[in-house]
C-alpha cells in the first residue's frame, strides 16, 4: 500500500497495530437488584484497572521524559477519582437500570458536555480528559483493554489511524522501528516526531488498518513510499538490500554533513536548524547545522497556567545562544493564537483563527507578553549571536510599532545598567501575501527576511493546510507560491539584505533545489534533513540549477514544476 | 454544620491549579463539604463539580461543611483560598 513519505528509511519487522476496538454497547435494561450489584462491581473493577494503567503510564513517562509530561495523565487520574463520575455512573446503573458500559458512556459524555460547554480553553481540555478517561474505563469494563505503547517490549513497526502527542510521548522509541498512519501529511505530529527521531514513517495510507494484523511481518519502505504486508522471501531480500543501501547512503551523508554548503561552482549558502527548545540545539549542530534559522518559542508558553517569567525565558535563550557555538540564532517571538492555543493566555473563540488574533497581532494588546520576551532576548544577546524576528507581519506599521516597543525595552535595560547586543538584528517572517507583495518596502526597514513557506502556501493559495478534503490543492510548488518566493528573495537582495526559508520546503530535496535556484541565502530545517540537503547542494551546479528554476518560473502548473524538479534532482545526483 | 463566606481574590479564580489544590485539600476531611455560589452548589471533593461553578475572581462563595471535622475543614479551606498565589 502507498502513502506519503513523512521520514525516509526502511524498516522490516513485526506490526504493532494500535487500534481502538469499536465497543458495542448493550442497551438491555437491568431488572433485578443482583444485576445492578454485578454491574456496579464491573464498574469498580474497570476503575481499578484504569488507575493501575494510568499509574504505569505516569511512571514510564516520568522516567523517559519528565515529570511535567506526566501531568496530563495525573489530570486523568484526578478525573477518574472524582466522586461526581462515580455518583453519576451509580445513579445510571441503579436508577437508570443501565448496564455498566452504557452508564459509563453516558456519564462521561454528560460530564464532558457540561465542561465543554463552558466557554473556556481550560475547561475544554478537562472535557477532553474526561472523555479520554471515560473511554479507557469503558474499554476496561468491556474487556477491550487498550494496548499500551508504553509497554512495548519488542521492536515493532507501529500502525495507527493517527498518533496523538500522548501516544508518542509514552512510546519507548528503543522498540519503535517506524510509523505508519492512516491519516496525516508531512506536517502532522507523527511526521515531525518521526523526523526528529530519525525513524522511517509513512502517513496518509488510507484504510491500512483493515489490512494489517497484529504481529504481521511488514516492510515499511519510506524511500519509495510503499508498505508490504506479509512479504514474500523475494520481497524481503529486496527490502534488506534497500535497507543496506539506505544505511550506506546515511554513512555517506555523515561524511559531508560538517562540510560547507557550497555548490560545485562555488556558490555558498547557509544550512541551519529549526528548533523548538534549547534541548534541540545539540541535535541540530551534530547534524551539521551552521546555526539556528528558527527557534520557535511557543514551547515556553505551552502547558502551563501562567506566563513564563522574563528570567525563565532569558535562561532558555541564553542556553540556545551558547549552544550554537558562535553561530547565528534567529529567535521568533511567540507565534500563537487561534489554532495553537496556550492555557496561560486567554483566546477568544474565532470564526477564522488563521486570519485572527494571533502572533504579532496580539502583542499590541498584550505588552505583558511581548515586552518580557524582548527583554529576555536582549539580555541573552550578550552570550552569542542572536537575531529576532516577528511572525505574521502584514505591514510596515507593525514593524514600526515593534521597533517602538524594542526601543522601550532597550531604554529600560540601559536605565537598569544591563548589557545587551546594541547591534541585535531584527527581521520579519514573510508568510502573508501582504508581506510578499510589499517585500520591496519591508526590505528597507528590516535586516532580513525568513519565509515561512507552510503558511505562505496556505495564505497565497487560500487553502487550509489541515483540511484533508482539499489536500491536493495545497501545492508548495504552485507557480504563484514560487513566484512570490522569488519576489521576496529579489526584494531583499536589492537592499543588500538576506532571506532564509524556515518552512518545510527548505528541508525537502525538490524544494531546496528550487530555493537554491531562486537565490536563497539561508536554508533552515529540522536537524535530520540537514545532511541530505547539504549533500544535495554540494553535488549541484548553481548555474545549471538557476537555469532550470528560471524555466520553472515560466511554467503554468505545479505538476510541470514538480516534474522538472524531479528531473533536476536526477541530473544533480547522477551528475 | 459550619459555614463561611469568602470572596475569590486570586487572578485565575477557582480554576485550573487553584481548583485542584482546593479539591485535594477538601478530600482530606471526613465531613461532607459543599461550595455554594449564586444558588449553585458543588461537591468540594469533586474537581468537575468545583470547576463547573465557574467561580472567577471577585465571586462570593460559601464553603459549608457537615461532619466530625467540619470546623477544621472550613478553616483550612478558607485559609487555602486566602493564600492562593498565581
Amino acid at each position: 500500500m502507498k502513502g506519503i513519505i513523512a521520514s525516509p528509511g526502511v524498516a522490516i519487522g513485526k506490526a504493532f497495530v494500535l487500534k481502538h476496538n469499536e465497543i458495542i454497547i448493550d442497551d438491555t435494561p437491568l431488572t433485578t437488584a443482583e444485576e445492578c450489584a454485578a454491574e456496579e462491581a464491573i464498574f469498580r473493577k474497570a476503575v481499578e484497572d484504569t488507575e493501575a494503567q494510568l499509574n504505569e503510564i505516569i511512571e514510564i513517562t516520568e522516567e523517559r521524559l519528565s515529570a511535567k509530561e506526566a501531568d496530563v495523565f495525573r489530570a486523568h487520574l484526578m478525573m477518574l477519582a472524582d466522586p461526581m463520575l462515580e455518583e453519576t455512573v451509580m445513579d445510571k446503573i441503579n436508577n437508570g437500570k443501565m448496564k455498566a458500559a452504557k452508564a459509563i458512556k453516558e456519564a462521561t459524555a454528560e460530564i464532558a458536555e457540561m465542561l465543554g460547554s463552558l466557554d473556556d480553553e481550560y475547561m475544554r481540555e478537562r472535557a477532553a480528559d474526561i472523555k479520554d478517561v471515560g473511554s479507557r474505563v469503558l474499554e476496561n469494563a468491556t474487556g477491550n483493554a487498550r494496548v499500551s505503547l508504553a509497554t512495548l517490549r519488542d521492536q515493532v513497526v507501529v500502525f495507527a489511524n493517527d498518533l496523538t502527542p500522548s501516544d508518542t510521548a509514552t512510546m519507548d522509541m528503543n522498540y519503535v522501528k517506524g510509523f505508519v498512519t492512516e491519516i496525516g501529511g508531512r506536517t502532522s505530529h507523527t511526521s515531525i516526531i518521526a523526523r526528529i527521531m530519525g525513524l522511517p514513517a509513512i502517513v496518509g495510507t488510507g484504510d491500512i488498518l483493515q489490512h494489517v494484523k497484529q504481529d504481521d511481518m511488514v516492510i515499511l519502505d519510506s524511500v519509495d513510499g510503499d508498505i508490504i504486508i506479509n512479504p514474500t522471501d523475494e520481497q524481503l531480500k529486496v527490502a534488506n538490500e534497500k535497507l543496506e543501501k539506505f544505511l550506506e547512503h546515511k554513512r555517506q551523508l555523515d561524511l559531508v554533513k560538517n562540510l560547507p554548503a557550497e555548490t560545485k561552482d562555488g556558490h555558498r549558502v547557509e544550512v541551519v536548524g529549526n528548533i523548538a527548545s534549547p534541548n534541540d540545539v545539540k541535535g541540530a549542530m551534530d547534524n551539521g547545522a551552521e546555526g539556528v534559522g528558527l527557534f520557535r518559542t511557543e514551547f515556553l508558553f505551552m502547558n502551563r497556567p501562567t506566563l513564563p517569567t522574563e528570567d525563565e525565558q532569558y535562561e532558555a535563550y541564553k542556553a540556545v545562544a551558547e549552544g550554537a557555538q558562535g553561530h547565528q540564532v534567529v529567535i521568533r517571538t511567540l507565534d500563537i493564537g487561534g489554532d495553537k492555543a496556550a492555557e496561560c493566555i486567554q483566546f477568544p473563540a474565532e470564526m477564522n483563527p488563521f486570519l485572527g488574533w494571533r502572533a504579532v497581532r496580539m502583542y499590541f494588546d498584550r505588552l505583558d507578553i511581548i515586552k518580557p520576551q524582548l527583554r529576555a532576548i536582549l539580555r541573552a544577546s550578550v552570550y552569542g549571536k542572536l537575531c529576532v524576528m516577528y511572525p505574521m507581519i502584514i505591514s510596515a506599521d507593525e514593524i514600526y510599532q515593534m521597533k517602538a516597543i524594542m526601543d522601550e525595552c532597550k531604554a529600560e535595560l540601559d536605565a537598569e545598567g544591563i548589557a545587551y547586543d546594541k547591534d541585535l538584528k531584527v527581521g520579519t517572517m514573510v508568510e502573508t501575501p501582504a508581506a510578499a507583495i510589499n517585500a520591496d518596502k519591508l526590505a528597507k526597514i528590516v535586516d532580513f527576511f525568513s519565509i515561512g513557506t507552510n503558511d505562505l502556501t496556505q495564505y497565497v493559495l487560500a487553502v487550509d493546510r489541515g483540511n484533508e478534503m482539499i489536500a491536493d490543492l495545497y501545492q508548495p510548488l504552485h507557480p504563484a507560491v514560487i513566484r512570490a518566493i522569488k519576489m521576496i528573495i529579489d526584494a531583499s537582495h536589492k537592499e543588500g539584505k538576506w532571506t532564509g526559508v524556515c518552512g518545510e520546503l527548505a528541508g525537502d530535496e525538490k524544494g531546496a533545489a528550487l530555493l537554491l535556484g531562486l537565490g536563497l541565502d539561508e536554508f533552515s530545517m529540522s536537524g535530520g534533513s540537514i545532511p541530505t540537503i547539504k549533500n544535495l547542494i554540494r553535488k549541484a551546479d548553481h548555474a545549471h540549477v538557476k537555469a532550470v528554476v528560471d524555466e520553472c518560473l515560466e511554467m503554468f502548473t505545479a505538476k510541470e514544476v514538480n516534474e522538472r524538479l524531479d528531473a533536476l534532482l536526477k541530473e544533480i545526483y547522477e551528475g | 454544620m459550619t459555614e463561611k463566606v469568602f470572596v475569590v481574590k486570586n487572578e485565575t479564580g477557582l480554576h485550573a491549579r487553584p481548583a485542584s489544590l482546593f479539591v485535594q485539600k477538601a478530600a482530606k476531611f471526613k465531613s461532607v463539604i459543599k461550595l455554594k455560589r449564586d444558588g449553585k452548589e458543588a461537591n468540594a471533593k469533586s474537581i468537575i463539580s468545583v470547576l463547573s461553578l465557574g467561580a472567577s475572581k471577585g465571586s462570593e462563595v460559601t464553603v459549608c461543611a457537615d461532619g466530625v471535622d467540619e470546623v477544621e475543614a472550613v478553616d483550612a479551606l478558607v485559609e487555602l483560598l486566602d493564600n492562593l498565589e498565581e
